[in-house]
C-alpha cells in the first residue's frame, strides 16, 4: 500500500512538472502575472511529491518489502540497515529517481534564492528545468519504474547488493556527482530562457555565475570522491582509469571550468555572450550525453548499469529534444546576443579565452577518445585501441600551456595590458622555480624522472606567481595585511581554485612517476621493506560480517625501529552475491600512503601472495580537489550573490 | 563573423546522434558493442614471438594455439574491466577450460603481481609490452577474448569482459563445438 502511494506521487510530480513547464512559459509570453506566478508553487509541489516519491522506495529498502523488483535485485535481508538505503540508489532505477528529486532540489533553491530576479525571467527558467524534469520523469516511469512489484510470486530474499557498492565512499558520490551533473542545468535553464528573449545582459551572468560555481564544486568533489572510492575499494591503488564512465563525468567538469571562467568575462567585461551561452548549453548537455553513454549499453564499461535498446533509444531522442532543440535555438538566435568586444593581444580577455580552448581541446581528446572505438568500427575502418596511455600522453602535453597561462592568468589586466612591467617577475618566477623543482625531485626522489620536474615546475610556478599576485593586489594602496583584509571573496576562490590544482598536479605528477608497487610472497611471522618502511606479517584471523565471510591478515608498520601502524587486509567473500572482495589496508599520510592488499593463498598453504604500494603524495590528488570545491563556496559566499541585497538593488533601481 | 558559424554545434550533435542512433539500431538487431568484427576470423593466429610474462627470455610463437582449443584471453592491469572478469575467468579456469593469457601494452611487474594477487587462470602467460600482437589481431582494448581452434585457426572475437551471462550464451557453446571438432 506504501509503495502503490510513492508510485502515485512519482505519477502526479510528473503532471506537476508538465504544467510547470507549460504555465509560465506562456504567462512569460502574455505578460500574465497569475500564471508566471504559479512557477514557484508547481516547483515546490513537484519537489514534494518527488521527496514522498523517493522516501517511500527508501522504505521499502528499509523494511526488505521483496515483492519490488528493484528492492529484491538490489537488497538483501543481511545487508546492513544503511547499505539497504544507499542501495536504493546502487542500480538503474533507483538512481535515475535520486537524479530527479535532485533536479527538483535544484528548482525549489532557484525558485527560492531568485527573489531579486525579474518575474519574467524566473518563470522562464523554472519552466525550463520543469521541461528537464519532465523528459527525465516519462524515462523513468515509461522504462524504469521502480516501483514495479513482484506479485505474486515474490522472493523470500534479495540478490544483494552489489559488494563493491557496499561501502561508505558510495554513500555519497553519486549524490554529489548528480548534484554536480544537475546542476548545470539552471546554467543551462538560464541560457535558453535568455536566448528565448534574446536579451542578454551582464546581469544573467551575475545570476548564473553562483549556481555554476555550486554545481561544478559538487562535481569536482563527487569526481575525487569517485577517485578515492577506486583507489582503496578496487584494491589496486589506481586513482583513475579513463574508463569511459569516468570520462562521462569528466566532461561536463571540463565545459564546466570553461564555462566558470567565461561567465567572468561576459560578466565583468560584457563579452563572449555567445560563446558563453553555448558553454551553459554543452555544460549541461555532456551531463545529459554521459548519463546517456552509461545506460545505453553502448559503451563498454564496468560501470556500466544493465541495459536496455528500449532506454537507450528513450534517452537519445530526450537528447535530441533537449540538446538538439537548445543548440537549434541557439544557431537561430545566437546572433542576436553576439557583441563584438574590443581589448588587446594581451590582456585578461584573451589568457581567459586560451584557458577555454585549452579545456576545450582538452574535453575534445576526451570525448574523442571515449566514441573514437565506436565510430571507427561503424565506419567499416576495424578496431582500434585506446586506453590509458593515449589520455595520459595528451593531457600531460596540454597540461604544460594551461599551467604557463594560469600562472600569468591573474596578473594580467582586462582590455589591456603592457607585459614589460611583468618581465621581471615573470623571470624571476621562472628561474626560482625551475630551482626549486629541482630542489623538490632531488629531495623527495631516488632518481630523476623528467616527467617529474615538470610537474613540480608547473605546479611551483602557478603557486608562485599567486603568491607575488596576492602581493601586488594587497599591497597596491595598503600595507600588506591590511590589504590582505581588503580582497574580496571572489579573488580568494580563484586563489584557492588555482592553488588546488597545484596542489592535485604535485599528486598526480608524484603518484604517476614515484610509485612503488611490489607484490610478495609472505607467510605470518616475515617481514618485508619498502622505502625504509618495514612491514612485519602478524598473522592471519578470522571475521565475518552480516552478509560476508572474511579474514584479516594483521601487518605492524615500522620505520627505523619506530612503530607506525598497524594495519587490517582484509578479504571478504559476499555470500549471496558469490563474489570475492578485498579491502585494501592504508596509512595515510601527507606525503605517502601506504596501501596493503591481501592476495591469495599460495600452493604451500602458509604463505599469501600480498601486494604493498608505497604511493608518495597520492592525498594531494584529492587534497587540491577538496581546495577547489572550497573555492566555489567561498566564491559563492561572496557578498555579490546575497539576495538580500539585489532586493535592495531592485527596491532601488 | 558568419551567422553559419552559430550552426556548427547543432551540426557536431547530429553527427554524434546519427551515430549513436546507428549502434542502438544495430544493438537492438542482435549486435552487441562487445562483439566486434575481425578481419581474422577464419584465419590462423599471425605469426608472433612474445615472451613469457614471468620469464623474460623464454619465447613462445604460434605453435602454442595447435593441438587442442584454446582461449586467448588480451588483458591489462590498466584496464578496470579486466579486473571485474579476472574471477570468472579463475573459475573457467578452474572447470578445465585451457585460457592463453596475453598481457597487453603493460608494465610487466605489475601484471606478475595481479596474477599472484588475484590468482592465475593461465596456462601461458604471453608479454605483449609493444602490443605488436595486439596491432596484427586488432585488438581494440581490453579485455578481448579470441577462441582458437585446435588448428591455431581465430574462430570468434569477444569484446568486453567474459561474464556468466556471455559465456553460456555465446561462448561456450562455440567452444564446444571446437572440442567437438577434434573429437569427430
Amino acid at each position: 500500500m506504501v509503495v502503490e502511494i510513492g508510485h502515485f506521487a512519482l505519477i502526479l510530480s510528473l503532471a506537476l512538472a508538465l504544467l510547470l513547464s507549460v504555465l509560465p512559459l506562456y504567462g512569460a509570453t502574455k505578460n500574465n502575472l497569475v500564471l508566471m506566478n504559479s512557477a514557484r508553487p508547481l516547483s515546490w509541489g513537484m519537489f514534494v511529491l518527488l521527496a514522498l516519491s523517493f522516501s517511500v522506495l527508501l522504505w521499502a529498502f528499509y523494511t526488505n518489502d521483496f515483492t519490488l523488483k528493484y528492492v529484491a535485485a538490489n537488497s538483501n535481508s543481511q545487508l546492513p540497515w544503511y547499505y539497504r538505503l544507499t542501495a536504493v540508489w546502487g542500480a538503474h532505477e533507483g538512481s535515475l529517481l535520486l537524479w530527479v528529486l535532485i533536479q527538483a532540489g535544484w528548482t525549489v533553491a532557484v525558485a527560492s534564492f531568485s527573489r531579486g530576479m525579474p518575474q519574467e525571467s524566473v518563470a522562464r527558467v523554472l519552466a525550463i528545468m520543469g521541461l528537464v524534469t519532465v523528459g527525465f520523469l516519462l524515462f523513468i516511469i515509461i522504462t524504469s519504474n521502480p516501483f514495479l512489484r513482484t506479485l505474486p510470486n515474490f522472493p523470500v530474499d534479495g540478490r544483494d547488493l552489489n559488494p563493491l557498492l557496499q561501502d561508505p565512499g558510495l554513500i555519497i558520490h553519486p549524490p554529489m556527482l548528480y548534484m554536480g551533473y544537475v546542476g548545470f542545468s539552471v546554467a543551462f535553464s538560464f541560457a535558453i530562457a535568455s536566448l528565448m528573449t534574446g536579451r542578454l545582459d551582464t546581469a544573467w551572468a551575475r545570476w548564473s555565475r553562483p549556481w555554476t560555481i555550486a554545481a561544478w564544486s559538487f562535481l569536482t568533489l563527487g569526481i575525487a570522491l569517485g577517485s578515492w572510492w577506486a583507489y582503496y575499494e578496487l584494491g589496486w591503488g589506481g586513482w583513475w582509469f579513463w574508463d569511459p564512465v569516468e570520462n562521462a563525468s569528466f566532461m561536463p567538469w571540463l565545459a564546466g571550468t570553461a564555462l566558470m571562467h567565461s561567465l567572468v568575462v561576459t560578466e565583468k567585461r560584457g563579452t563572449f555572450k555567445a560563446w558563453t551561452v553555448l558553454l551553459a548549453i554543452s555544460a549541461f548537455s555532456l551531463s545529459l550525453l554521459g548519463t546517456f553513454l552509461v545506460r545505453s549499453g553502448i559503451l563498454v564499461s564496468v560501470h556500466a548499469f544493465a541495459s536496455d535498446p528500449a532506454r537507450g533509444m528513450f534517452i537519445l531522442v530526450f537528447l535530441v529534444f533537449v540538446i538538439g532543440g537548445s543548440l537549434l535555438l541557439f544557431a537561430l538566435k545566437g546572433n542576436s546576443i553576439r557583441v563584438r568586444g574590443k581589448f588587446d593581444l594581451v590582456s585578461r580577455e584573451n589568457v581567459l579565452l586560451a584557458n577555454n580552448v585549452i579545456l576545450i581541446a582538452a574535453l575534445v581528446v576526451v570525448l574523442v577518445g571515449t566514441l573514437l572505438p565506436l565510430v571507427h568500427k561503424q565506419i567499416g575502418l576495424g578496431s582500434v585501441s585506446i586506453g590509458a596511455p593515449f589520455f595520459d600522453l595528451l593531457f600531460a602535453w596540454l597540461m604544460m600551456p594551461f599551467a604557463f597561462l594560469l600562472g600569468i592568468g591573474p596578473l594580467i589586466r582586462w582590455k589591456r595590458d603592457n607585459l614589460s612591467s611583468l618581465y621581471k617577475p615573470l623571470i624571476t618566477t621562472a628561474i626560482g622555480s625551475a630551482l626549486i623543482a629541482a630542489i623538490m625531485v632531488y629531495a623527495l626522489a631516488e632518481h630523476f624522472i623528467f616527467m617529474a620536474y615538470i610537474g613540480w615546475l608547473m605546479a611551483i610556478w602557478i603557486v608562485m606567481l599567486h603568491g607575488y599576485e596576492l602581493h601586488q593586489r594587497s599591497t597596491h594602496r595598503h600595507t600588506f595585511w591590511h590589504g590582505l583584509k581588503k580582497i574580496h571573496h571572489g579573488h580568494w576562490a580563484m586563489m584557492l581554485g588555482h592553488i588546488g590544482l597545484a596542489v592535485s598536479i604535485i599528486g598526480i605528477t608524484m603518484v604517476q612517476n614515484y610509485s612503488i608497487e611490489r607484490d610478495v610472497r609472505l607467510a605470518p611471522g616475515e617481514h618485508y621493506q619498502i622505502e625504509g618502511y618495514d612491514f612485519y606479517f602478524k598473522g592471519l584471523r578470522d571475521k565475518d560480517g552480516p552478509n560476508y565471510d572474511g579474514y584479516v591478515a594483521d601487518f605492524d608498520v615500522t620505520y627505523d625501529g619506530a612503530f607506525i601502524n598497524e594495519l587490517q587486509a582484509e578479504k571478504r567473500f559476499y555470500t549471496t552475491a558469490r563474489s570475492m572482495m578485498t579491502e585494501a589496508a592504508i596509512d595515510s599520510g601527507i606525503t605517502r600512503d601506504l596501501y596493503i592488499a591481501l592476495g591469495e593463498r599460495l600452493e604451500d598453504k602458509r604463505s599469501w601472495a600480498i601486494r604493498i604500494y608505497y604511493k608518495p603524495f597520492v592525498r594531494w590528488i584529492w587534497a587540491g580537489a577538496i581546495l577547489m570545491a572550497l573555492g566555489g563556496i567561498i566564491a559563492i559566499s561572496d557578498k555579490r550573490y546575497r539576495f538580500r541585497n539585489k532586493i535592495q538593488h531592485q527596491v532601488a533601481s | 563573423m558568419n551567422n553559419k558559424l552559430l550552426f556548427i554545434p547543432l551540426i557536431i550533435f547530429v553527427g554524434l546522434v546519427t551515430i549513436f542512433g546507428t549502434q542502438l539500431l544495430k544493438n537492438q538487431h542482435g549486435d552487441d558493442p562487445t562483439k566486434l568484427e575481425s578481419v581474422l576470423i577464419g584465419k590462423p593466429v599471425p605469426e608472433f614471438r612474445l615472451e613469457d610474462l614471468a620469464e623474460p627470455g623464454k619465447l613462445y610463437d604460434q605453435a602454442i594455439f595447435k593441438g587442442e582449443p584454446l582461449l586467448l584471453n588480451v588483458w591489462a592491469t590498466w584496464c578496470p574491466t579486466c579486473y571485474a572478469e579476472h574471477q570468472y575467468l579463475n573459475q573457467l579456469a578452474g572447470r578445465g577450460i585451457k585460457i592463453v593469457g596475453m598481457n597487453y601494452k603493460d608494465d610487466r611487474v605489475k601484471a606478475i603481481g595481479w596474477l599472484t594477487d588475484l590468482g592465475n587462470p593461465y596456462l601461458i602467460s604471453l608479454f605483449d609490452g609493444d602490443g605488436m600482437l595486439g596491432l596484427d589481431l586488432g585488438v581494440y582494448g581490453a579485455p578481448e577474448t579470441f577462441l582458437i581452434d585446435a588448428n591455431g585457426v581465430i574462430r570468434y572475437r569477444h569484446v568486453g569482459d567474459v561474464n556468466p551471462r556471455n559465456w553460456q550464451q555465446t561462448l561456450e557453446p562455440i567452444y564446444q563445438s571446437l572440442v567437438e571438432e577434434v573429437k569427430s
